[in-house]
């Protein structure tokens, strides 16, 4: 009924889309896996179980909070409503101060416990995150 | 007085802009000639452009600080070569910058597309002209870089010290060659669809035009990703920020773009292709301006946020993407019968393979930075997307990618058999086994791994042994596809090989584990121009017992009162060593990072082999004209 030459370009559409689909669907899976939620401290407060995923804390180091050892830095990052103990070794950024904005990548391990992976870089001292400055905003 | 130049040079470059269209669309209806009266109005609107861009310059030379955009971004004492370059280390200057090669572009378009015909010339000025005018409003309107401050401040705000650096200072300008010579391949492409002029000689006159806008946009991309490893002290050459995803997006369409015009110039297939294509090279380098610029992405490109610009520039985008999807839907006209129907295994069909990989490259780089984006629009939910996602999604793919791309090159137009099978077989077990054996040494992830170095390999030696055929068919695909395979494999080695040791130490401390010893011993102080400086000396001692010294310095800057790292990095063929120091804040502790980073200078060198791939291939072709 159709000639060889419809059959094909029938054939060729159809793994086309599959492929498409198959692709869409594998990025979209590994885009859930691999995200980073940004939380406040008191948004860890709020949680009903802590979970063994990376998340991001933003908020302020708070004043005299600063504790340095050879292998480690413990500091509070504070939303000025909550906070959280932060332990972190690791590469610590030139603009990481008290009393500045900072977000922190890491883990939980209880609601008042934070173990840092990294501490994001910031270029200017001025900058605050657009998350810490609201997060800070909505107290 | 030189900044009302400045600002009037604009308002008449518009105008000479739109006296360009006027005097375009009057061409196109009555005369068979080009009206030499446009290139004359080209050539006044790029001296406007230059007159305005030349006085902000005079404005940051002289300190000028009566001007709002020199007060924000400059300062007495910074040296004159970073007064200099603080010109477009803003907003408002990096966007004149823009300008000022959108024109020049148009200029050189003109002149080295005299042979053209005339309706194509005059479609693509009126389209050129489109996004100028587009610009100037945009500069004019919402970043006017000639605003007065009354009073005159005594002192400026200074430029971000993290962008007074060599390779920083040139990486605007290159990296802006690259992205708005993309714009000209948009033009020039629908200008060729409205006077039905996709054809052959389009294609290989607009191919130059891609290539030269790539080799550029591949520079910037590598000084911008030398300027993070040793100035930003991140330590590594690709991080997958999302200003770096940006830039690396039309990077990929523009790879797409160059092989799939060449099938298109050799066998006038995939016209369609290569109009998207060049379509969304443009579009994508808009999207890039319009994520960086409406300060959506935090980054250190983020000069200032300012929702009216982004509004404005999404506006613009959405009507060029509109204008040129309205062209291609009416007016493009594929008649031309297309020759013969593809077989499987062919060249085409491979780069068409190859060039479907691109595609699933680019839609992984560019899902996983506008995600984000999107996700907090709709559901307010704050997310980022780390490099486990990107790695996930590519390296798998890079496998099949690299080998098509081995073999592809060894096929013929049209339809051919595989010669030296053998060899190629033979090449792959041997690329297998150096891989195996390396591998066992080092133990990462071994199956993996060991197939995605033999993969890399193996394109390696493949297009190693290319250059020594008595008879190369494409010298210039070679080199860059060797370049390529060097650059995985050395991506590959430093992944593997590198090792790190971060710490905090005191004056006077050292730091012991069992394959190093790193001693504190001094810090020096100095007083320079613009900043404080403090160098600390580490002696690093391996298990070997040979030592190094280092000399990582920090710098305290007085305007804006920033503290930047430098990093000391000891650079040799096989492995850099590489130190930096942070400053921790009212702290005795100085924090300490040092690094071993094997291969690393082959990265930056295998991407400047591949650009070398793309010099070559515009030589070759103005040889043969």
């Amino acid at each position: 009924m159709y000639g060889h030459k419809v059959k094909l370009r029938f054939l060729f559409i159809f793994v086309a889309l599959t492929i498409l689909a198959l692709t869409t669907f594998l990025i979209l899976k590994s885009l859930e896996e691999n995200v980073i939620y940004f939380q406040s401290p008191s948004d860890i407060k709020t949680l009903n179980n802590v979970k063994k995923e990376k998340i991001r804390i933003g908020g302020m180091v708070k004043e005299s909070s600063i504790e340095i050892r050879n292998n480690e830095v413990n500091f509070i990052i504070t939303d000025l409503n909550n906070e959280l103990n932060v332990s972190y070794s690791g590469v610590i950024p030139n603009l990481f101060s008290e009393g500045k904005g900072v977000v922190a990548e890491g883990y939980l391990k209880d609601k008042n416990f934070f173990v840092a992976t990294k501490i994001l870089a910031k270029h200017d001292e001025n900058y605050m995150p657009p998350e810490v400055k609201e997060a800070l905003q909505e107290k | 007085m030189i900044n009302l130049i400045g600002y009037y040079s604009l308002i008449i470059g518009l105008v000479i802009s739109l006296s360009i269209v006027f005097l375009s669309i009057k061409n196109l209806r009555n005369s068979e000639k080009f009206d030499q009266r446009i290139t004359v109005s080209i050539v006044t609107q790029f001296f406007l452009v230059v007159v305005s861009f030349f006085s902000l310059i005079l404005s940051f030379i002289n300190s000028d600080f009566s001007n709002e955009t020199v007060f924000n971004n400059s300062h007495t004492t910074e040296p004159l070569f970073y007064k200099i370059t603080g010109t477009w280390g803003n907003h408002e200057g990096s966007l004149l910058l823009w300008l000022l090669v959108l024109t020049l572009y148009l200029l050189i378009f003109l002149f080295r597309s005299k042979s053209q015909p005339k309706d194509y010339k005059i479609f693509t000025t009126l389209f050129q002209q489109i996004i100028v005018i587009g610009f100037f409003i945009f500069l004019i309107k919402t970043s006017n870089p000639f605003n007065y401050i009354y009073p005159t401040p005594n002192e400026g705000l200074g430029l971000n010290p993290i962008l007074q650096d060599p390779a920083l200072a040139i990486h605007p300008p290159i990296l802006y060659l690259g992205y708005v010579g993309t714009s000209i391949i948009f033009s020039s492409v629908l200008g060729a669809i409205c006077a039905d002029q996709v054809s052959r000689e389009w294609a290989s006159h607009i191919k130059k035009w891609a290539v030269t806008s790539w080799i550029f946009l591949t520079f910037g991309i590598l000084l911008g990703s030398i300027w993070a490893y040793y100035e930003l002290g991140w330590g590594g050459f690709w991080f997958w920020d999302p200003v770096e995803n940006i830039s690396l997006m039309p990077w990929l369409a523009l790879v797409t773009l160059i092989h799939c015009i060449t099938v298109f110039e050799k066998r006038l297939i995939l016209s369609s292709w290569v109009i998207v294509l060049s379509i969304s090279t443009f579009t994508l380098s808009m999207c890039g301006t319009f994520l960086v610029r409406s300060g959506i992405l935090n980054s250190i490109h983020t000069f200032a946020n300012d929702p009216e610009r982004g509004l404005y520039i999404l506006i613009f985008l959405f009507t060029l993407i509109f204008l040129s999807i309205l062209i291609f839907i009416f007016f493009f006209k594929n008649e031309k019968k297309e020759l013969g129907s593809i077989y499987w295994m062919s060249k085409e069909t491979s780069i068409l393979v190859n060039n479907w990989f691109m595609m699933y490259f680019l839609s992984v780089v560019l899902l996983g930075t506008t995600y984000p984006i999107f996700l907090e629009v709709i559901t307010s939910d704050k997310i980022s997307v780390g490099p486990p996602f990107y790695h996930k999604l590519i390296l798998p793919f890079l496998i099949p990618f690299l080998i098509a791309m081995a073999i592809g090159p060894k096929l013929k137009w049209i339809k051919s058999n595989l010669k030296n099978k053998i060899n190629l077989i033979l090449f792959f077990i041997i690329s297998f086994l150096i891989s195996f054996l390396i591998m066992s040494t080092i133990k990462v992830k071994f199956l993996f791994n060991t197939i995605l170095l033999s993969s890399a390999f193996y394109l390696f030696f493949v297009s190693l042994k290319d250059f020594f055929k008595n008879k190369i068919n494409n010298f210039s695909q070679n080199i860059a596809h060797f370049g390529f395979s060097l650059l995985i494999l050395s991506i590959l080695f430093n992944n593997f090989l590198s090792k790190e040791v971060i710490t905090n130490l005191k004056i006077g401390e050292s730091f012991q584990s069992k394959d190093l010893k790193i001693s504190f011993e001094s810090l020096n102080q100095n007083t320079i121009s613009n900043y404080e400086s403090l160098v600390g000396k580490f002696n690093i001692e391996n298990s070997k017992g040979d030592t190094e010294i280092l000399y990582p310095e920090l710098r305290i800057y007085n305007q804006p009162n920033i503290v930047t790292s430098e990093a000391d990095i000891k650079i040799s063929l096989w492995s850099d060593k590489f130190m930096t120091m942070n400053y921790v804040n009212n702290q005795e502790y100085f924090n300490i990072r040092y690094q071993t980073k094997p291969f690393m200078i082959w990265i930056w060198i295998s991407t400047l082999i591949i650009t070398i791939g793309g010099f070559t291939s515009l030589l070759k072709k103005r040889h043969e004209n």
